[in-house]
């Protein structure tokens, strides 16, 4: 028993990574849809799109980059979604110069599905602009100003979504999908409150813990966190994608994870304990 | 499926496996794949930012309207560079200190507003013990009177002052957790992407090949 435990201290952490590989390639390969419940974080983010009226403007920032990606365009993709089936106008912007891409490339997902939904009528995409807090302030003074043509070139004046947008009084709902700085913190820091704009947020896993507080506070309105927040958005929505199809490798994974820690710190102590023993 | 995007997911696979080796061990295969993914990032950027920055915001301003105090920040911007020369290193302290004051201006009121006073007011909660929501609300004010009770240290923490400072202590590890516990599973949603790539690329092949 002291020579497994010793071994299992001493653990390759190649092993490790087989397992870990293992875990989640199996549940994507064969997998069995594990149910899981909404939290009221997405329950609060869903509710909040769902009270604007048919036919309000509703600014989507991509604020995020392909390393990000797995985690966020799924919701991405369910936000767009959401919006436009309930027939909200979409404006979306960039911050970071990646999303752009990657903000097309989650509307062309969606326009499968809704193909009736018109670029310029029901959606717009205004483009990437460089100056991070400085174009979330120039926003609230003019929104045209800040950007004046659409990514294609095409100025505001000449696309019928943007008519009468002028500043974030005109916009029903901030939805910000952030994979960083300048993010949502940004997006709190700066606009909420001097502009009393609503801010929906998706972001990482990672940096969920941070914008909770900005939640109980009412700085948020809601909040997607990471892979999972995303599957639970999927599911409000009734079009499960590919955050629903991760959340089986999710559990198992975790499940791995999790024996791992607790059999490390089994060998831990118990090894320690016979070392303190034999000095003894 | 047209034979480019065969080449180039064919391309992404060989550099996810390259990145993946690394798990193994260091060697050359790792190393190609993050100097490339360095090397384009950087060259991407400097594309992209000279296009969305110096061009509408300093070449056109300048040659079209004649507004030639927007060279005044690029020139700023220029004396950065001089941080590769240590004769002259000292000049790229003017452009920090006017940028850190132009950033720290805008953000300290607006930091002090949203993060400090805006999270101050939500902390002050109603605590009853009607329903779950006032044990909860006590759980908040007692969480965050301990956590600042730990970093107060002009108090030795003995007695009730210690006792409050170690369920901080406490409070604040519970806090570590859910951290550690998320970004597991930011990084896991990372590799079952890279997983579901993997297998559409096979599927991708296989149907190109075989047409099954």
């Amino acid at each position: 028993m002291k020579r497994i435990l010793e071994k299992l201290e001493t653990l390759d952490r190649r092993i490790i990574f087989i397992f870990i590989f293992l875990s989640i390639a199996i549940p994507l390969l064969l997998p069995v849809n594990m149910d899981f419940s909404v939290t009221p974080p997405v329950r609060s983010f869903y509710d909040a799109i769902e009270s604007i009226p048919p036919g309000s403007k509703v600014l989507v920032s991509c604020d995020y980059d392909p390393g990000s990606m797995p985690e966020l365009f799924p919701m991405n993709v369910a936000a767009f979604y959401h919006l436009l089936s309930r027939d909200l106008k979409v404006i979306t912007i960039q911050l970071w110069p990646t999303g752009t891409l990657l903000a097309e490339r989650a509307m062309s997902e969606v326009l499968k599905d809704l193909p009736v939904k018109e670029y310029g009528v029901d959606w717009v995409n205004l483009g990437f602009k460089e100056g991070r807090e400085v174009v979330m302030v120039s926003l609230g003074t003019s929104i045209p100003k800040t950007f004046p043509n659409d990514m294609h070139g095409t100025k505001i004046e000449d696309i019928p979504i943007m008519e009468g947008v002028n500043t974030f009084d005109d916009i029903a709902m901030l939805v910000n999908i952030s994979g960083g700085l300048p993010g949502t913190r940004e997006w709190v820091q700066q606009v909420v409150l001097r502009y009393h704009v609503k801010l929906g947020s998706g972001c990482t896993a990672v940096v969920a813990p941070e914008f909770y507080p900005y939640l109980q506070s009412g700085q948020l309105v809601g909040l997607l966190g990471g892979m999972k927040g995303a599957a639970e958005y999927e599911k409000l929505i009734k079009r499960p994608g590919t955050a629903r199809r991760g959340m089986d490798a999710q559990s198992v994974s975790h499940i791995v994870v999790f024996l791992f820690i607790l059999i490390g710190n089994i060998a831990y102590f118990s090894v320690k304990g016979v070392k303190k023993r034999l000095k003894v | 499926m047209d034979l480019g995007t065969i080449i180039w997911n064919t391309i992404a696979l060989f550099l996810t496996v390259c990145i993946f080796s690394f798990l193994y061990k260091d060697n050359p295969f790792y190393k190609f794949a993050e100097h490339l993914v360095v090397g384009v990032s950087a060259g991407y950027f400097a594309i992209i930012l000279f296009y969305n920055g110096f061009v509408p915001k300093v070449w056109i301003p300048v040659t079209t309207r004649g507004e030639w105090w927007y060279l005044l920040p690029a020139i700023l911007g220029v004396m950065t560079w001089t941080r590769f020369s240590k004769k002259w290193a000292w000049i790229s302290r003017f452009s920090i200190a006017f940028y850190m004051g132009i950033a720290v201006g805008v953000a300290l009121p607006l930091e002090m507003q949203q993060r400090v006073v805006k999270q101050l007011h939500a902390t002050m909660l109603p605590v009853h013990f009607m329903d779950i929501q006032g044990f909860w609300n006590l759980l908040i004010i007692l969480g965050v009177l301990c956590g600042l009770v730990y970093f107060f240290f002009s108090v030795e923490h003995k007695g009730a002052v210690g006792g409050a400072a170690r369920l901080g202590i406490w409070i604040l590890m519970i806090g570590f957790g859910a951290g550690f516990g998320l970004t597991v599973m930011g990084r896991i949603s990372l590799l079952a992407d890279r997983i579901q790539f993997m297998r559409e690329w096979y599927l991708m092949v296989t149907q190109a090949l075989w047409g099954a």
